[in-house]
């Protein structure tokens, strides 16, 4: 067993830990407070926990891919298209057979993530097109096939069911925190139980010695993309679920870049290698824990920004090696100038 | 000898995690000498000279030059020392020209803009004292391996340094191209300079150097000067123990006759070869051997999936077999090693115990992960069985030295328990210790009746491990020899194409 403080989640989850220890100081304890209602819980964590299961789930995805070394910008766009089509399906607007069948159209969303991942693992394994510039086709053209799909109009639906993917209880905890909470064993159970994790570094470290070492680095990647795309279809259900309609303009707006954010919090090298799923869960909780912060101390709107992007840098330089050893050196010639 | 000592490095200690990579070190260097830094892979060489050079910290000890205590914080400081380094591999930018790489962050001026004209002019001068009549606007790539790494020499030896450091400058060189820099090393000794050469070369350390400082396992065995150290004592020190120990001479002899057909080529081509056919037995070491381009690392790639093969037939033990990708020849109970070891061979971030197991997961499939345990203990089982030296089998495999990084690849393929072993260049950067070693084990392969592949640009080497050689010359198999008809003679007289061209 590694000591923790060797851990990779180790520097993340202190980060983690002090964002909702400030919280906590700041708003004189009222964060942390849970209350039952309807034997459902409420409380500011579990906003967090909620809301921040679409980067948890987009992260797992994302994680993968940036330990091959890659990268996908095209995860909003995803969301999109499959916040359309599970919307347009539901709402008995394409696909009348289905006759609204919130399944059916959860399952179709999903493969359609799995085909706008397989187009991305087209373009990056097969094709050897630079990842970023790969998934910039999709990120571009996505939001223009949902806007097709959804035939340019926001749909809204009406579906109890639907609903539930965002909204609902399940033994008094959010339905999204079980769906990320399994995509996150899925992936473990993907990469420790077989091989598949092995591959996935060989192939981000260095993937010319790791074809020689006979991983068949074509497929890998392949499958790498195809998930990442599956996982981006679930946040955008959940997303959709949670404003109860698909708006193909701004489902997932922007969000690629949290997820990459969520997963250089967790400690994943965005140049690919060594990765971990908890940690970048973990990162994808302080992206979400600033935001609910903001949300919380209702922080002028002008401002969310700049005070967003603060937390940030504090994060990231509290991440970054090279600047706390720095610091320590610094601090350390003070304590001594001090004494002397 | 009232020469003056241009440097003095005094108890240079040195700490890697897990790992004491310089132990009360010293190094002195005199203005006009050359001086030889030796030492197998490991010892301790280039952590001292990324030391001299501020890549590396010192955690110990002291630097004087010229008599002046000085700290080296990093390669700007080495340089405003005059200390001037080349690398072993070229560290220039291969998209700039020629002379850009040779006055880039020093460019003159004229009027606050780059002067190009005096640049070219000067980088023309510069480089015909090295007679390389070559075009100086031209990109750096055009350019082949030995030409840049003269051009890096050049650079190096322009800016007005003291101490000239240049760390395994020769690998890539020819021989006459070695004789170039050596009377430049000579040319540069007069003018008052000194100059750390390190090498694998034993030769070239008796041809050029004034005197020779040993280094093993991170500490400092002695200073020797050149004339006084006969080369058997000098490989004794090196290595720790009597050179009788090394595996010596025996050529491979008593390995049976009847050793059954592997692999069969038949009229086999690639982009890169066309019409190879060969066969290769089980319990014997066939060596490929030709000048570099000849095809012999082509061939290799060919067998094992590395390369496409557009054209002819594969038969591995008597099937014909389709070898597709690498995983198709794993599956077929091929290894091969390429001779590319940093960027084909080791996963640099990954460690000693998973690059091991890679090559095994890869056969037996991703589905199911070999578990830690076993992981474990066939990692442990090679760093004993190979002598890889290593505290655990956790360390990252790219903190370890050359000679050990290629044990481990060469414990990856043994794991796969194959039937053909070839190996690319698997001694080339490793020093003496390693390099017997390694010829050790692959004879003894071959005894256990597995068919092995070699190829080395040594002769020696070829000659002392092979019972059956295949002769390349322009992508083609112009000989093969056996046994007694195997000498150094025969083999270069079928290289230039005096010798038998049927196959």
């Amino acid at each position: 067993m590694k000591r923790l403080r060797d851990r990779m989640e180790y520097r993340p989850l202190v980060s983690l830990l002090v964002i909702l220890l400030l919280c906590g100081i700041i708003s004189g304890g009222s964060f942390f407070k849970i209350s039952v209602v309807d034997g459902h819980l409420y409380g500011r964590l579990l906003d967090i926990l909620r809301n921040g299961s679409r980067y948890m789930i987009l992260a797992v995805g994302m994680t993968m891919v940036l330990a091959t070394g890659g990268t996908d910008i095209s995860v909003g766009s995803v969301m999109a298209i499959s916040g359309a089509l599970a919307c347009s399906i539901v709402d008995r607007r394409i696909l009348l057979g289905l006759n609204g069948n919130v399944f059916a159209a959860v399952v179709l969303a999903l493969g359609i993530g799995a085909v706008c991942g397989a187009w991305n693992g087209f373009l990056v394994a097969k094709l050897k097109v630079q990842p970023i510039v790969a998934t910039l086709i999709l990120m571009t053209a996505g939001r223009g096939i949902a806007q097709l799909i959804a035939d340019g109009k926001i749909v809204t639906i009406t579906s109890d069911a639907y609903y539930h993917i965002s909204g609902g209880y399940i033994a008094g905890l959010p339905v999204p925190m079980y769906i990320a909470a399994l995509m996150l064993a899925l992936a473990l159970l993907l990469t420790k139980k077989t091989a598949f994790g092995l591959a996935v570094e060989s192939i981000g470290v260095n993937a010319d010695s790791a074809r020689l070492a006979g991983i068949a680095v074509e497929k890998n990647l392949w499958l790498i993309y195809v998930f990442c795309g599956v996982c981006a279809a679930l946040a955008g259900l959940i997303e959709s679920a949670g404003i109860k309609g698909a708006d193909c303009n701004n489902c997932g707006l922007m969000i690629e870049m949290d997820g990459i954010l969520a997963v250089a919090i967790g400690g994943t090298s965005l140049s690919g290698g060594r990765f971990s799923f908890v940690s970048s869960i973990i990162g994808a909780l302080v992206v979400q824990t600033i935001t609910t912060m903001i949300l919380a101390f209702g922080v002028a709107p002008e401002v969310i920004r700049v005070f967003k992007a603060l937390i940030v840098i504090v994060v990231c330089l509290a991440q970054s090696p090279a600047f706390m050893s720095r610091l320590k050196g610094v601090l350390d010639k003070k304590r001594v100038v001090a004494q002397g | 000898m009232a020469q003056k000592e241009l440097l003095k490095m005094q108890h240079i200690d040195k700490q890697f995690p897990g790992v004491i990579a310089l132990k009360d070190v010293h190094f002195s260097l005199r203005a006009g000498e050359i001086h030889a830094l030796l030492g197998e892979n490991g010892a301790g060489k280039s952590t001292l000279i990324k030391v001299l050079t501020g890549v590396e910290r010192m955690d110990g000890g002291s630097v004087q030059i010229e008599d002046e205590q000085v700290a080296i914080r990093s390669p700007l400081d080495a340089q405003k020392h005059g200390i001037s380094t080349v690398y072993q591999e070229v560290n220039l930018c291969p998209h700039l020209t020629v002379a850009e790489n040779i006055y880039v962050g020093r460019e003159p001026l004229r009027a606050g803009r780059i002067d190009w004209k005096e640049i070219h002019r000067r980088s023309r001068e510069l480089l015909k004292r090295f007679d390389l009549g070559i075009d100086v606007t031209k990109q750096l790539d055009n350019y082949p391996v030995a030409v840049q790494q003269m051009i890096a020499i050049a650079r190096a030896v322009d800016v007005q340094a003291k101490i000239l450091i240049l760390d395994e400058p020769t690998s890539s060189l020819s021989n006459t191209e070695v004789q170039k820099l050596f009377a430049i090393m000579n040319m540069l000794k007069a003018q008052g300079m000194g100059i750390v050469f390190v090498t694998h070369f034993l030769d070239q350390v008796y041809e050029v150097t004034d005197r020779i400082t040993i280094l093993r396992d991170g500490g400092y065995v002695g200073t020797y000067d050149t004339a006084d150290l006969p080369k058997v004592e000098l490989i004794g020190k090196m290595i720790g123990k009597d050179p009788e120990a090394l595996d010596e001479g025996s050529r491979p002899s008593g390995q049976t006759d009847a050793g059954e057909e592997y692999l069969c080529l038949e009229g086999v081509g690639t982009d890169a070869i066309s019409d190879v056919s060969l066969r290769l037995r089980q319990g014997e070491v066939s060596g490929f051997s030709g000048l570099l381009g000849s095809g012999r690392s082509e061939i290799a790639r060919a067998i094992f999936g590395a390369d496409r093969i557009h054209t002819g037939k594969v038969s591995v033990n008597g099937k014909e077999t389709a070898i597709k990708t690498p995983l198709d020849a794993i599956h077929a109970d091929i290894a091969f090693c390429s001779e590319n070891r940093k960027k084909e061979g080791i996963i640099g971030d990954l460690t000693i115990r998973e690059n091991i197991i890679i090559a095994l997961q890869a056969k037996r499939g991703l589905g199911r992960a070999i578990r830690y345990s076993e992981a474990q203990k066939l990692a442990e089982h090679f760093i004993k069985e190979l002598g890889i030296k290593t505290p655990s089998a956790d360390q990252k495999i790219k903190n370890l030295s050359g000679g050990n990084q290629q044990k481990v690849l060469l414990a990856r393929w043994l794991a796969t328990d194959p039937k053909l072993l070839i190996l690319d260049e698997p001694t080339r950067g490793i020093d003496i210790g390693a390099k017997a070693e390694i010829q050790k084990i692959v004879k003894g392969l071959a005894e256990d009746g597995m068919s092995c592949v070699f190829i080395s640009s040594e002769m020696e080497e070829m000659l002392h491990c092979c019972s059956r050689m295949f002769v390349l010359r322009d992508k083609k198999i112009v000989a093969e020899l056996e046994k007694d008809a195997i000498s150094e003679a025969s083999i270069m007289a079928c290289m230039v194409g005096e010798g038998e061209e049927s196959v």
